[in-house]
């Protein structure tokens, strides 16, 4: 059966993995849209391992001027530290996956793997602390104030935030990103069968 | 007006045609379905535009077909105190003319630009009838980008016929009179009196006009024109009126005889002799306004030549044909090869076919002159004769399927007849008195022969009443079966004389959201809240201000002087869709500005007392729109009090500061 793994198996898993996580440099991570009847189409917020953009170039702006109503920060992608220092990790857990290609070792895909689903879930959870702090840190003296209403998006799914209904869900960069873990656990996997039928 | 006599007749006519007829109950002329065809349900698009000339109103309407919806009016030849078109300080420079400013105009014939003999979409162009001048409209942004004033011509009605490469913008004088022009007894006419044709090219990739000759004709009144196309592109036609050279009471004088003459034009031969120098070179002035692309601001130019060519010394460039009786429209059909003479006066209309006016040049078959210029004999070039079609033929266009339309004002009709065997096919009445008539693509190689509008002079009972003063009514025909179908009558804004359609996916995917901030070189935009600014000159003030969702800044401005002319420069910081913001002042005398996103545009204000004036945005832009506001304090001249502004905070004066932000910022753009 195809699932028996020969020696060089979980260097080609591994491989692809590295390819995988490279493709967090071509999409968007997460896509935010902002649903609403005067915007058809709806507004589009990608977010980006280094930037954010959207369905067009002033998208970011665009929704600036919208949140200030509500006593939002204003988005300035420019100041977020995340989006300079991330893009260096993931340079750096493609090297090490590569070095895991020549080093070819059980341990070594396991930690790699493991590094890679913990850096994963640490972003994620910090793009829901960003998202928190948006949400609730508001300006006291906005023009539009809801009682007991906070503004926050969800991390995954969907929500009415006055106005607007907010989908929010990975995008492909996202999608890269599990699919490096999944493949990343596979090379793991296949060494560790390999070397028991040895 | 053009067809002031005819009207006097009509009632007479129109008991006539009733009381043959036994009247015509108009509700019965709409089908069951008809409604469902112009119908087109919320949110979906209309198949075309059509643009329809405002005539009086001096503007262009856009209106979607079928459903007739009106999308836009496009100032053009008047002031839109609306948008500020015409005030701001941008745009007053559009109305310069040799006059001076001239705020009105009266617009006729609408052209859209053609490439191979069929519509691009890229411009549109309309003449000025009463102070002559043809402007162009951008169909990215529908705004007016230019207008060119033709010299020493009188009543430029016969304008601005457009050739199918977009090569030239034809054009005649309506009144003929003394050119150039001088004091000399009205009834010296026959001698004194001439006419011009004018050729004005038109730049390929910028649309920029420039008037390349103008042809010296006898002082006829030339009334309309079409260019040749496929096998006739090279030459014009134009029908002349008046050929009697009669200056009064011109409805029976001119009225005569029983043909007049319509001129055929070889412009390659003219551009022949242009080229050889044998043109004459005379010193007269017009006007040529364009708007800067960047800045939106027009750059108004006064010209002082123009180049002359004269028939007599120019041969084979020139010829007439007789058409009967006062000639509205000549229109050429799709293959270039049929001219059709709609004689208004004439109980038969004529059509002409183009290879029998070669053969008969060719051949030097003519019927005597005319000031030199052969007369080609009438029944030679003849195709043939459409015999008792309606009355009163106006104007005639096609469906590329080898039919014709024409309409008849005083039969108040529509008629469809065969052009090669000039049988009459179909007739439907009109309410009432149709002028021209609109197929999408029909005036070009390649209608779209699907729906006819046609545009009338006389409305009457067809709507609501609204006092005296009534808008014009239009009726929408389904052609695309043997008989024409009334499928919609709507209301249009004053009065669409010409109008042309195109195809709605040649423009929309075109049109502009909104201009780039990037791309703005206007010298007096802020580009950015923290650099707006006040500034003062002596006496002249500017205020340097921005607009953004839901304030204008500065709001609150002091040390404003009587006396002072203050210049109010608004930049709209938006880069989002259908997000104008407007300014209105106490007190201004002029109007509002409209200031799109991304652009800059300046209003001046003379403030007229001391006080606190209010000023604020007038395009409802947001939830916040009725705060968008502020205050502007003006002294007693002499004061000491200090020029100040600020949002939100102390008013301040760092003008300085703002200068160098302003400084290092165009130095950055400019290194990029």
């Amino acid at each position: 059966m195809a699932l028996s793994p020969n020696s060089s198996t979980s260097r080609w898993f591994q491989l692809a993995a590295v390819i995988a996580l490279a493709g967090v440099f071509l999409f968007p991570l997460w896509q935010i849209t902002l649903e609403a009847a005067q915007f058809p189409g709806g507004l589009q917020m990608h977010i980006w391992i280094n930037k954010v953009s959207g369905s067009d170039k002033h998208i970011v702006k665009n929704i600036n001027i919208l949140n200030h109503y509500i006593g939002m920060q204003a988005i300035h992608p420019e100041s977020i530290p995340e989006l300079k220092y991330f893009p260096f990790v993931a340079y750096g857990m493609m090297a090490l996956g590569l070095l895991g290609i020549w080093i070819n070792k059980v341990w070594y895909y396991g930690f790699w793997f493991l590094l890679l689903a913990t850096l994963g879930a640490l972003g994620i959870y910090d793009f829901y602390l960003w998202l928190y702090d948006y949400g609730h840190n508001l300006d006291p003296k906005a023009p539009i104030k809801v009682p007991g209403m906070s503004y926050m998006p969800p991390l995954l799914g969907e929500k009415d935030l006055l106005n607007f209904y907010v989908k929010s869900y990975p995008h492909f960069g996202g999608g890269a990103l599990g699919l490096a873990v999944v493949l990343g656990f596979a090379s793991f996997w296949a060494k560790w069968k390999f070397n028991k039928m040895q | 007006m053009k067809f002031r006599s005819l009207r006097m007749c009509l009632p007479v006519v129109l008991l006539l045609m009733l009381h043959a007829c036994g009247g015509t109950d108009t509700n019965q002329m709409m089908e069951g379905d008809a409604a469902q065809q112009a119908y087109v349900a919320p949110g979906e698009y209309d198949e075309y535009y059509a643009f329809m000339s405002g005539g009086y109103s001096g503007q262009i309407t856009a209106y979607g077909l079928p459903s007739g919806r009106l999308l836009k009016e496009i100032p053009v030849f008047s002031q839109y105190p609306e948008n500020g078109y015409g005030y701001s300080e941008e745009t007053k420079p559009m109305f310069n003319t040799s006059y001076g400013f001239v705020p009105w105009d009266d617009s006729h014939h609408i052209e859209l630009s053609q490439t191979e003999g069929e519509f691009d979409g890229r411009w549109l162009f309309v003449n000025g009838n009463n102070t002559p001048r043809i402007a162009r409209i951008d169909l990215k942004t529908f705004e007016t980008v230019e207008i060119l004033e033709i010299p020493d011509v009188a009543g430029l009605h016969c304008a601005p016929f457009i050739t199918e490469n977009s090569e030239y913008l034809v054009s005649g004088t309506r009144f003929s009179v003394p050119i150039p022009q001088k004091d000399v007894p009205i009834d010296t006419y026959k001698e004194n009196f001439k006419g011009l044709i004018n050729y004005v090219t038109v730049d390929p990739e910028h649309g920029h006009m420039d008037l390349a000759f103008q042809i010296e004709m006898p002082g006829f009144n030339y009334d309309l024109a079409r260019n040749g196309k496929a096998i006739s592109h090279g030459w014009s036609f134009l029908t002349t009126y008046n050929s009697e050279q009669e200056h009064s009471l011109l409805e029976v004088n001119a009225s005569q005889k029983d043909k007049d003459l319509m001129a055929v034009v070889n412009w390659k031969k003219a551009e022949e002799y242009l080229e050889q120098g044998k043109f004459t070179e005379r010193e007269t002035s017009y006007f040529h306004n364009l708007m800067d692309e960047g800045s939106g601001i027009v750059n108004s130019t006064e010209r002082s030549t123009t180049r002359i060519l004269d028939p007599k010394e120019c041969p084979d460039m020139v010829y007439f044909i007789p058409v009967p009786k006062s000639p509205h429209g000549c229109d050429v059909d799709p293959t270039g090869e049929y001219i059709v003479g709609n004689g208004k006066l004439s109980a038969d209309m004529s059509v002409y076919s183009f290879s029998k006016i070669m053969q008969a040049i060719e051949e030097e078959n003519f019927d005597g002159e005319f000031d030199g210029i052969p007369i080609i004999n009438y029944e030679a070039a003849l195709h043939g004769i459409v015999e008792k079609p309606g009355l009163g033929p106006l104007h005639t266009e096609f469906d590329g399927r080898g039919n014709a339309y024409t309409t008849f004002f005083i039969s108040s009709e529509v008629v469809k007849w065969d052009v090669e065997s000039k049988e009459i096919l179909d007739r439907q009445p009109t309410f009432y008195s149709p002028g021209h008539l609109v197929i999408p693509g029909g005036e070009t190689r390649n209608p779209d022969g699907k729906y006819l509008v046609a545009m009338n002079k006389i409305t009457k009972d067809r709507y609501l009443p609204t006092g005296p003063e009534l808008a014009h009514s239009a009726q929408l025909f389904d052609i695309s079966g043997d008989k024409m179908k009334l499928i919609l009558d709507f209301p249009t804004k004053a009065e669409p004389h010409y109008a042309q359609a195109i195809a709605a996916d040649k423009i929309q995917p075109n049109s502009v959201k909104f201009f780039d901030i990037e791309s703005n070189t206007h010298p007096h935009a802020t580009m950015g809240e923290s650099r707006s600014r006040v500034e003062r000159n002596g006496n002249e003030v500017h205020v340097y201000m921005t607009a953004i969702r839901s304030h204008l800044a500065p709001d609150n401005i002091e040390g404003i002087k009587l006396g002072d002319r203050v210049y109010f420069h608004l930049t709209n910081l938006e880069q989002d869709w259908d997000v104008p913001h407007g300014l209105a002042i106490q007190g201004a005398t002029n109007a509002e500005i409209l200031v799109m996103p991304g652009q800059t545009r300046t209003l001046l204000w003379e403030p007229k007392r001391q006080g606190v004036f209010a000023f604020y945005c007038t395009d409802f832009c947001s939830a916040l729109h009725q705060e968008m506001s502020g205050y502007v304090r003006v002294s007693p001249e002499g004061s000491d009090v200090p020029l100040k502004w600020g949002l939100n905070e102390e008013l301040h004066n760092d003008e300085e500061a703002a200068l160098d932000f302003q400084e290092n910022a165009r130095k950055l753009a400019h290194n990029r």
